[in-house]
């Protein structure tokens, strides 16, 4: 109860203001309604009742974005075009290879890195001066190139997702895979262990905590990749968004904002899940 | 010849010179330094800090490179007698990975060197037996003691049985009483393996208790200001430290001490 306590005062905080800025932001509209019908203005006590379930509300009160949410999710079968499962099961399978391909791209990229100068020297600035592009800005680029090279647009969207987490993983695995002390180094060196005996037996193992903080980091920008890219294709919660607000359905922008947001902390959640399981068989949970 | 004079050294330095080039210009670490360590000696080197005690032992696991002089390992240099697995390397803390099983990192090295599976079983238990660990080989590192995981570490430097086993103030982190009785150990296991130890402390007490051969270092440059052959015992039961001649070849190792230090 003591953990929860803090958790849920925020939570009714939150719902709070929502409820009292709906009120407020959708106002107008019920004011204009009244004075088209040349009716007396709604009083204060009619106001929420006029305000909270509008059919194009400003912004859409709680209980609205979650009947929304409820209705799109379990009250359409997974394979309707307009439900929420099904958009998010294609979201997902593009941040899932994205992230897959981002991971094993940041991991070799690391190694390259920690093994080569030259290759620390070159990479590296690269690396981060592709982080300083804003992505919204190169999705539509990479798209449109994608789809002249024949990608499918899981493909295009499982790229532009692997463009996002790979910086992580690049960053967390060359401090993870240079954690090793140097004593643990000279330990190897006296039983004359060969170069692939020091990676996979102490490189690797000791980069561990450092790769899964960045998994954590990376499965998340690899959600934000995914849905960016779909802000250029026909399905997906990115796609759900921009038709929504095309067509001024305000409360299916928010149900689909907040199932990205379910999605992401499951995502991450996961991931602390079997960082907890591995580092725990490895000794090193802390 | 050097090596038929004296068909016996394990270990020989002629003339050892070994310069660290720093950012604040060359420092000597170690100077003319001669010595000879023969098979089955226990030698401990004892000195100031920077008086190159540890940079000796690293230069005999070719863990640093000698830039003067001559440096052999039974016979051979110290990066050939290394990739041969001459000798078991203590470190100051016992660097156990905490991913491992206490068997587990015993069996690091023997992995590496390619035992065969059935071998590694047998050794890991043979050297746990051998440092009091038996039946703690399923445990990690963090469930043992500071004093039980550097034993542990002495196990792994044992396990695949070379001749020299090398350790750099290997109990300098434990407190007085487990000090003590893991320098008892360290005794009776020199007495059953027969290998030959070299030892580097900054105790007076745990030098002579141990030793054969004590080398008494001095820093700025770093060099040998005296070896003493220790006339006690083999069996030297812990109040052996209260007899006459104890207290005398302490005496003399303070005296080398302090003589290396007047000169600065």
């Amino acid at each position: 109860m003591k953990r929860v306590a803090p958790i849920l005062t925020v939570l009714l905080i939150i719902i709070a203001v929502w409820y009292a800025a709906a009120i407020w932001m959708n106002a107008t509209w019920a004011y204009d309604q009244a004075a088209r019908a040349e009716a007396a203005a709604p009083t204060w006590a009619e106001l929420p009742g006029l305000t909270l379930n509008q059919d194009r509300p400003v912004l859409p009160s709680p209980h609205q974005v979650i009947a929304e949410l409820a209705r799109s999710t379990f009250g359409l079968p997974p394979s309707s075009k307009r439900s929420l499962v099904y958009h998010a099961w294609v979201t997902i399978s593009g941040t899932l290879m994205g992230f897959a391909m981002g991971t094993t791209l940041g991991v070799l990229l690391a190694v390259g890195i920690v093994y080569s100068r030259s290759m620390e020297m070159s990479v590296l600035p690269w690396a981060i001066a592709s982080q300083m592009v804003p992505i919204i800005a190169l999705a539509p680029m990479l798209a449109v190139v994608m789809h002249a090279v024949g990608a499918t647009p899981l493909m295009t969207k499982a790229v532009i997702s692997a463009y996002l987490s790979f910086f992580p993983v690049v960053v967390g695995m060359v401090k993870g895979l240079r954690s090793p002390e140097v004593m643990q180094l000279d330990l190897l060196q006296t039983y004359a262990a060969p170069g692939g005996a020091v990676f996979w037996k102490l490189r690797l193992p000791s980069s561990m905590p450092y790769f899964f903080a960045s998994v954590k980091v990376g499965i998340a920008a690899s959600l934000v990749g995914a849905i960016v890219a779909e802000l250029n294709q026909q399905a997906g919660l990115g796609a759900r968004l921009l038709q929504g607000s095309y067509y001024g359905q305000t409360t299916q922008i928010w149900a689909a904002l907040f199932l990205s947001a379910i999605l992401a902390a499951v995502l991450v959640m996961l991931a602390g899940r079997i960082e907890g399981r591995v580092l725990k068989r490895m000794g090193m949970a802390r | 010849m050097k090596d038929t004079l004296n068909p016996s050294a394990v270990i020989e330095a002629k003339n050892l010179q070994l310069v660290f080039t720093t950012n604040d210009g060359p420092v000597q670490a170690l100077k003319d330094v001669n010595l000879t360590i023969n098979k089955g000696d226990f030698v401990s080197f004892i000195g100031p800090s920077g008086c190159g005690k540890t940079t000796f032992l690293r230069a005999i696991a070719a863990l640093e490179k000698p830039t003067g002089g001559s440096l052999t390992v039974n016979g051979l240099s110290p990066d050939e007698a290394r990739r041969k697995r001459a000798y078991g390397y203590v470190f100051q803390a016992a660097g156990l990975y905490p991913w491992r099983t206490i068997a587990g990192n015993i069996r690091l090295p023997l992995e590496i060197m390619g035992f065969s599976k059935a071998e590694q079983n047998q050794r890991v238990e043979q050297v746990l037996e051998l440092v009091e660990l038996s039946g703690f080989g399923k445990k990690f590192p963090w469930q043992l003691s500071g004093g039980m995981q550097q034993r542990a570490s002495i196990a792994r430097a044992l396990a695949f049985d070379a001749d020299i086993l090398l350790m750099d103030e290997p109990f300098g982190a434990l407190d007085e009483i487990v000090r003590d009785r893991l320098n008892e150990e360290v005794l009776k296991l020199w007495a059953r393996t027969g290998k030959t130890i070299g030892f580097v402390t900054h105790s007076i007490p745990e030098a002579v208790y141990l030793s054969t051969k004590i080398v008494v270092m001095s820093p700025r440059p770093g060099r040998i200001t005296d070896v003493i052959d220790s006339p006690l015992p083999k069996e030297r039961p812990l109040d052996i430290r209260d007899s006459k001649e104890f207290i005398e070849i302490s005496h003399r190792v303070r005296e080398g001490l302090r003589a290396g230090h007047s000169d600065e």
